[in-house]
């Protein structure tokens, strides 16, 4: 039975090994924030941090989590998140929302590494994260608008 | 428990009540108004279907429409809260139950549904007017408790208030109760706007949205959910001969394996042993039937379809005489692919069969049709059957869905796990992105051809052009023998330009992929067609495209003044550096005027990369501009995706396609610099939803070929 530990608290869960981390947040923990949209490591909807990196959880089995951190957007509370947070909101970037929380786990995780991205730079990290409804260009400005407010 | 706050799942019905009629200022009296969740408080404040104030303060507004993304939930906010002069940041809101007769959307022919780019249209008076009633009724209510003329009394941001006396809405909510509905209630003037036209009314969905707490039918947690996961027919027309479910029952975590009308559902704990079980299924399918051959066979097949002569959309008999005698002629064939919405949540529905009742949680873009369709698939009267809207990921046309297919597949699963077991556990049907892409309602494929003659001054003498596709209200089963379906020719015909001679003919041919709208219906090719013809034709008679397009809309002062504006801001004709070139189309679609002007380079595979894109709207009056300008910028990024990507191959019946590495969307670094310009208006809104998208890919085309010299027949531009 597998040990994982889930922004900060350890769980035991019954599943088969190969079962994808995606599957057990949802599933068997409940936390819904993060999204299934392609199981194959395409659309980045299903995003969490592994030991501070972005990585896909439907490609993530159970197997390869124990010991390792793992944060979800339930989770999320630093100084950089909140500054994402704040300005995706105050920005309004979502539209239908569904890819939000990947997008956001990825934007947190670039600035963590790289406190001002450029344009290229934030193209780069986000090319992983699909957004149907394209909300692109607002996601580009909120990584600004994030690394201005924790330069300030 | 946990499900949306939306969506509790006790019915109860409320005392009797007014309710003013959607039509305009007549009242109802006394229908029973549901509530979703509860019996409400005797205090509370209920003037209409729309909105209830109770006595905490709290306004809870009704939504009518299906959040897809689009934004009319925070639009219909926007409007009761003007003209109630509520605080817009307390405005709590709540889905609304199937009822056509309280909900339903006169743009759609009473139907209950969002669709057609229809619901600030619909709810401009609507909205506002129950607002408007509201707000009067809690002010007679505080004129008769302070006995000053109700002139005397102001309202601002839940507040009622005369002199130094003052009542919040809560307060003030049970007396309103009492006062009589006002046959007739004025309205704001524009001029006197809080919330309309602000661009400080923000979305009212985006700290859920940005913190992974909106409930989305994915999400939805009930006790004992099973999930399932269908085993859908490998090609369009195929039946499941037989198949072994022993290998997919040893799976752990699978609970049983059931046979729908469609397919074979594994019915699991959870997604992942409901794939696993998937797998295991020995399935055996008879494809004889399956269509149709390939994609490229269509085109042959359509092409030839198009020199016969069709259903006459329009007819002029001075078409055929003037291209004869035309100093110059211009004709095309176009291919446009069938195309999947894939729509970033893929098609699900929670489906509860329990105590003789069913209750479905989805994002049910249309009740008119989910709902008798759900009771349908659960053998139930609809006054037994309980719809959930919840606001989903996307759509663009895939939940509007004439087969309410996801519904149906869930009821019948959740059927056949009762009459099996007499289990009464709720389900999800989820789609694996795999099953989402493949399952046709597509975007159909279509061939225009298109002959057009100049005299010899380059002015417009005759058009001819034919359209062949399947047609997405036949397959609907919207359409009357004989009849023209107009979403397969608008933007052709109709058309803003004017045009000397005119004839247009449609081929309706049926295949066994179903057709559905997919973002912009019919403008998604018309569009694409008509505005690089424009460009074709300027340059044959040596005029500018603008100055082309001017001439022809004469009559049209609304596009004219969006063509001219864009020109205008993207500076039409500027110097650029070598490598780039400017691409410009304009065009009408669900009642409001989109231009949109390109600045694009090409790529070392050919491709285009969009650097910049200006787009200047008319919709009326633009009720949260920032969200028209959000739905511009959508609206441009996914038409670039389907124009640089979009299509769904199919040969022996099988779509080729299956899940984003080979149906490639947009991403961060394809999606160009949008600039929104907004034409100020105070003419009744539009549609906002799709408009923005028909002019890209054109637009686009006209650019690639400034730069290569080459004129783009075919979409997607890779495959061209
Ligand atoms: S669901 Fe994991 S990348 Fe798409
Ligand atoms: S907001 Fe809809 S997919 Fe990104």
């Amino acid at each position: 039975m597998p040990e994982l530990k889930i922004n900060g608290e350890v769980h035991a869960v019954d599943v088969d090994a190969d079962t994808p981390l995606l599957w057990i947040l949802r599933d068997e923990l409940g936390l819904t924030g993060t999204k299934y949209g392609c199981g194959i490591a395409q659309c980045g909807a299903c995003t969490v941090h592994l030991d501070g990196q972005a990585i896909r959880s439907c490609s993530m089995p159970a197997q390869a989590l124990e010991n390792r951190d793992i944060l979800t957007i339930e989770g999320l509370d630093s100084r950089v998140a909140r500054a994402v947070q704040e300005a995706w909101i105050r920005l309004d970037v979502v539209q239908c929302g569904y890819c939000q929380s990947g997008q956001i786990m990825s934007a947190v995780a670039l600035l963590e590494s790289n406190p001002a991205p450029s344009d290229d730079e934030i193209d780069s990290a986000m090319s992983g994260n699909i957004c149907r409804c394209a909300t692109y260009q607002r996601i580009r400005a909120a990584i600004h608008a994030a690394a201005d407010t924790l330069a300030a | 428990m946990k499900a949306s706050p939306s969506t509790a799942t006790t019915g109860g019905l409320s005392r009797r009540t007014f309710l003013q009629s959607t039509a305009l200022g007549g009242l109802m009296l006394g229908l029973q108004l549901p509530l979703a969740g509860r019996v409400r408080a005797a205090a509370e404040f209920a003037p209409n279907a729309f909105v209830r104030i109770a006595p905490d303060d709290t306004v809870t507004l009704i939504i009518k429409h299906f959040e897809m993304g689009q934004g009319s939930t925070t639009g219909l906010v926007t409007l009761l809260a003007e003209e109630l002069d509520a605080d817009i940041e307390r405005v709590a809101i709540e889905y609304a139950p199937a009822n056509a007769q309280l909900y339903g959307n006169a743009l759609l022919g009473g139907a209950q549904g969002t669709g057609g780019s229809s619901a600030m249209a619909d709810s401009w008076t609507k909205m506002r007017r129950a607002g408007a009633t509201a707000r009067a009724m809690l002010v007679q209510a505080a004129a008769q408790r302070w006995r000053v003329p109700a002139a005397e009394i102001a309202v601002s941001r839940g507040v009622v208030s005369a002199g130094n006396r003052r009542a919040t809405f809560g307060e003030l909510a049970a007396a309103a109760a009492e006062v009589p509905v006002p046959e007739t209630v004025s309205l704001k003037a524009p001029g006197d706007f809080i919330y309309i036209g602000r661009e400080s009314t923000r979305r009212v969905d985006s700290r859920a949205k940005s913190t992974g707490t909106a409930t989305f039918t994915i999400d939805v947690r009930l006790p004992e959910l099973l999930t399932a996961v269908i085993a859908w027919p490998p090609a369009f027309g195929a039946t499941l001969k037989s198949y072994k479910a022993d290998k997919a029952l040893q799976v752990k975590g699978v609970v049983d394996v059931v046979e729908i009308p469609e397919g074979v559902a594994v019915v699991a704990e959870g997604m992942w042993p409901a794939i696993k079980g998937r797998r295991a299924l020995e399935l055996d399918w008879d494809t004889a039937r399956a269509g149709p051959a390939s994609s490229e066979a269509l085109y042959a097949e359509y092409e030839a379809l198009a020199d016969q002569p069709g259903q006459a959309v329009v007819a002029s008999d001075d078409t055929a005489p003037r291209l004869a005698k035309a100093a110059r002629k211009v004709t095309a064939t176009y291919h446009f692919p069938y195309l999947a919405h894939a729509a970033m949540e893929p098609m699900n529905c929670v489906a509860w069969l329990h105590d003789g009742r069913l209750e479905t949680w989805s994002g049910h873009q249309f009740p008119s049709i989910d709902h008798p369709s759900a009771a349908r698939a659960a053998g139930l009267e609809t006054s037994q059957v309980t719809l959930h809207t919840l606001v989903s990921g996307g759509s663009f046309g895939r939940r509007a869905n004439p087969w309410a297919d996801f519904t149906v597949a869930a009821v019948q699963v959740a059927k056949a796990l009762k009459d099996k077991h007499g289990w009464e556990r709720p389900v999800r049907m989820q789609m694996t992105r795999e099953d989402d892409t493949r399952a046709g309602q597509y975007r159909p494929l279509y061939v225009h051809k298109a002959e057009i003659g100049l005299d010899a001054n380059g002015a417009l003498s005759a058009w001819r052009h034919a359209i062949v596709g399947q047609s997405i209200m036949a397959g609907a089963g919207m359409l009357r023998d004989g009849q023209v379906d107009e979403s397969s020719v608008e933007g052709v015909e109709p058309t803003p330009y004017s045009i000397p001679a005119h004839s247009v003919a449609l081929h309706s041919p049926a295949q066994p992929v179903r057709p559905l709208w997919w973002r912009s219906v019919g403008h998604t090719h018309t569009a694409f067609a008509v505005e690089t013809l424009m460009d074709e034709l300027a340059e044959a008679a040596g005029k500018d495209p603008v100055a082309f397009r001017l001439a022809l809309l004469d009559g049209d002062p609304r596009m004219a003044g969006v063509l001219k504006r864009v020109a205008e801001e993207g500076n039409w004709g500027r110097e650029l550096p070598e490598g780039r070139a400017q691409g410009i189309a304009v065009h009408y679609s669900f009642r409001s005027y989109v231009a949109q002007l390109v600045e694009v380079s090409l790529r070392a595979d050919g491709l285009p990369r969009v650097h910049k894109v200006h787009c200047a709207v008319d919709c009326g009056v633009a009720i949260n501009p920032d969200q028209v300008a959000a739905q511009m910028e959508g609206g441009i990024g996914f038409a670039l995706a389907g124009a640089l990507y979009g299509e769904i191959d199919i040969e022996q019946g099988e779509a080729k396609q299956s899940n984003f590495h080979d149906y490639r969307v947009l991403r961060i670094d394809e999606m160009p610099e949008v600039a929104v310009h907004i034409v100020d208006s105070r003419l009744d809104p539009t549609g906002v939803g799709e408009p923005g998208v028909p002019p890209l890919a054109p637009a686009v085309a006209n650019a690639m070929y400034r730069l290569s010299g080459k004129r783009v027949r075919r979409l997607p531009f890779a495959a061209a």
